[in-house]
């Protein structure tokens, strides 16, 4: 599949703004030794809603006519992405009642009914997100896509990159306990464990092969000729590919910079006094990383209709 | 009604003929125009709802080849409706004619992302998805006599290897020659229960070929003919 920049762009950074907000609001919501001040709360929902506004936006960018882009609610009966879309509508008003209620002073913890409304903000972030994988994940055309690890991946990756920004932005205004950063490393442990099955799972060919999708099931078939001699639509949009050794390649480079860097820099970077830098350059390692998985994601996944094109199995 | 195409593989030349049928017709059809980009250019490429890709089957000597024009599959579970977030794509109940409704169209690209046959292409220039209406503008239009209310591919093909009509109706040519043939399906491990049915090519014999003899008698044998003849 063809990678394209602003849905790229669109799922990783709102999948991190929507698992900073989670985890902000989830962790708000419970009494713990080391609570967070209004002000923090404030700030981190504050950041997690510019990267999740930012990301919808750029979710447009790649329509071909967006000013049909309000309809885009119509069939949440059966499409993925109107769920997706109202999801993401009706979560603007339950969230900005509760930054409203944080911003007056309300401590999420204090209240039966403010600890319900952090918690439901949190979950429908989590939600979301899932609506966001299950896009790819209903397809069965694309054999790489269409697993229960699609949208495992998404919420794990987007809670991963919200726990690497929430113990960040803390470390920057001041208190971020060592238990929080260590918490934070658990989530790029699972993360990548998660997108390591992922890439295991989706190694040895399993899909419809070109005598299936020409129905010649006893004989070899080969493509002689596509019938047309430039670029259509089809071989546009699908026929992305990439060398092998080269997509292996990028593989480590997303695992190094996603997994590895994050975790070593946490485990071993972080001193006694101020950890901003050291946890910033783990942010910015880690979103490096998912980009690049992002990615891999698109350009590793082979749509059947390949096989019309020549390629003997998907 | 369950209405589709059958497309006799045995019979189809490749002459590319219901292709521009199809273009012609629908160009200045409801979904029209099939919007081309750089007609006359280095690289011409255009929105087609039917194309004809050419296979080889078997090896030599036993190999054969087969054109193989692909449209939309009118399936009758067609998860390029189920994921359209608009409601632009649709599915008719009284005939399962499948159709984009290019009023509401955003151009996402996700119905051709769920199509397994690559039967929906985007216009570039109008933003939309477009695909094969099954010439619903020609089969129920009273002002064509009655044999033209035929798809335009059905009509010009000159091998006479498509065929339209309801396959719920057991009595219909589609349906006959789809039981009498052994009519295929595309893909059907994928579950969209495609309507198109692929009648495969007939079972002739080879074409005798020269071979080249290992046996030593049948060597000299052969040698003694070949003088003979001579
Ligand atoms: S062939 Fe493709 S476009 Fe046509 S009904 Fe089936 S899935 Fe939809
Ligand atoms: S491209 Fe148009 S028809 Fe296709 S899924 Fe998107 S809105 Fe629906
Ligand atoms: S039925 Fe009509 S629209 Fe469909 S391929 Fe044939 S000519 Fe084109």
């Amino acid at each position: 599949m063809h990678p394209a920049f602003s849905v790229i762009f669109f799922t990783v950074t709102s999948g991190a703004g929507y698992g900073l907000i989670a985890i902000t609001a989830i962790y708000s919501a419970f009494d713990f030794s080391q609570p967070m001040t209004g002000a923090q709360t404030l700030m981190l929902s504050a950041v997690a809603l510019v990267l999740i506004t930012s990301g919808l936006i750029s979710s447009t960018f790649h329509l071909a006519n967006p000013k049909n882009a309000w309809r885009a609610f119509s069939r949440v009966r059966t499409s993925w992405l109107a769920r997706e879309g109202l999801l993401a509508i009706l979560f603007y008003p339950i969230v900005m009642l509760y930054v409203y209620l944080v911003w007056r002073g309300v401590d999420a913890s204090s209240s039966t009914a403010m600890t319900t409304l952090a918690l439901i903000t949190g979950v429908w972030a989590i939600v979301t997100v899932f609506s966001t994988g299950m896009i790819y994940a209903s397809l069965k055309t694309i054999r790489q896509w269409n697993n229960a690890l699609t949208p495992v991946n998404y919420i794990s990756l987007g809670l991963m990159l919200g726990g690497l920004l929430f113990s960040w932005l803390l470390s920057l205004s001041g208190n971020v306990s060592a238990n929080l950063t260590m918490v934070a490393s658990y989530m790029v442990v699972i993360a990548a464990t998660i997108k390591i099955v992922y890439f295991f799972w989706i190694g040895t060919p399993a899909g419809p092969t070109i005598n299936t999708a020409t129905s010649f099931t006893a004989r070899t078939v080969r493509l002689l000729d596509v019938g047309h001699t430039a670029g259509t639509f089809l071989t546009d949009e699908f026929g992305y590919q990439v060398a092998r050794d080269r997509l292996v390649a990028l593989r480590w480079i997303a695992i190094i910079l996603g997994f590895v860097l994050p975790s070593l820099i946490i485990w071993f970077g972080l001193g006694e006094g101020d950890n901003t830098l050291m946890l910033g350059a783990a942010v910015i390692s880690a979103f490096a990383g998912v980009a690049v998985e992002r990615w891999l994601f698109f350009a590793e996944a082979r749509h059947v209709v390949n096989l019309y094109h020549g390629a003997q199995q998907c | 009604m369950k209405l589709g195409l059958v497309v006799d593989l045995d019979t189809c030349v490749g002459c590319n003929a219901c292709a521009v049928a199809c273009k012609q017709w629908n160009t200045s059809g409801t979904t029209g125009p099939l919007t081309d980009l750089e007609p006359y250019g280095k690289d011409p490429t255009g929105v087609w709802f039917n194309r004809i890709r050419n296979y080889e089957l078997g090896d030599y000597p036993d190999n054969k080849t087969v054109h193989f024009p692909m449209s939309c599959m009118h399936c009758e579970d067609a998860a390029c409706v189920t994921v359209c977030p608009t409601g632009a794509s649709y599915k008719r109940e009284e005939d399962g004619i499948v159709l984009v409704d290019q009023d509401k169209c955003m151009g996402c690209n996700l119905c051709a992302w769920a199509c397994p046959y690559g039967a929906r292409e985007l216009d570039p220039e109008e933003g939309v998805m477009k695909k094969c209406t099954l010439c619903v503008d020609r089969i129920y239009d009273e002002a064509l006599p009655e044999d033209e209310r035929q798809p335009a591919c059905v009509m010009t093909c000159p091998a006479h290897a498509r065929f339209f009509g309801d396959f719920d109706d057991p009595n219909s040519e589609v349906s006959r020659l789809s039981r009498e043939r052994g009519g295929e399906h595309l893909m059907p491990e994928l579950g969209y229960k495609p309507v198109n049915t692929y009648l495969p090519p007939r079972n002739k014999p080879n074409i005798p070929t020269y071979k080249n003899e290992t046996n030593p008698i049948e060597k000299v044998k052969d040698w003694v003919n070949r003088l003979v003849a001579r």
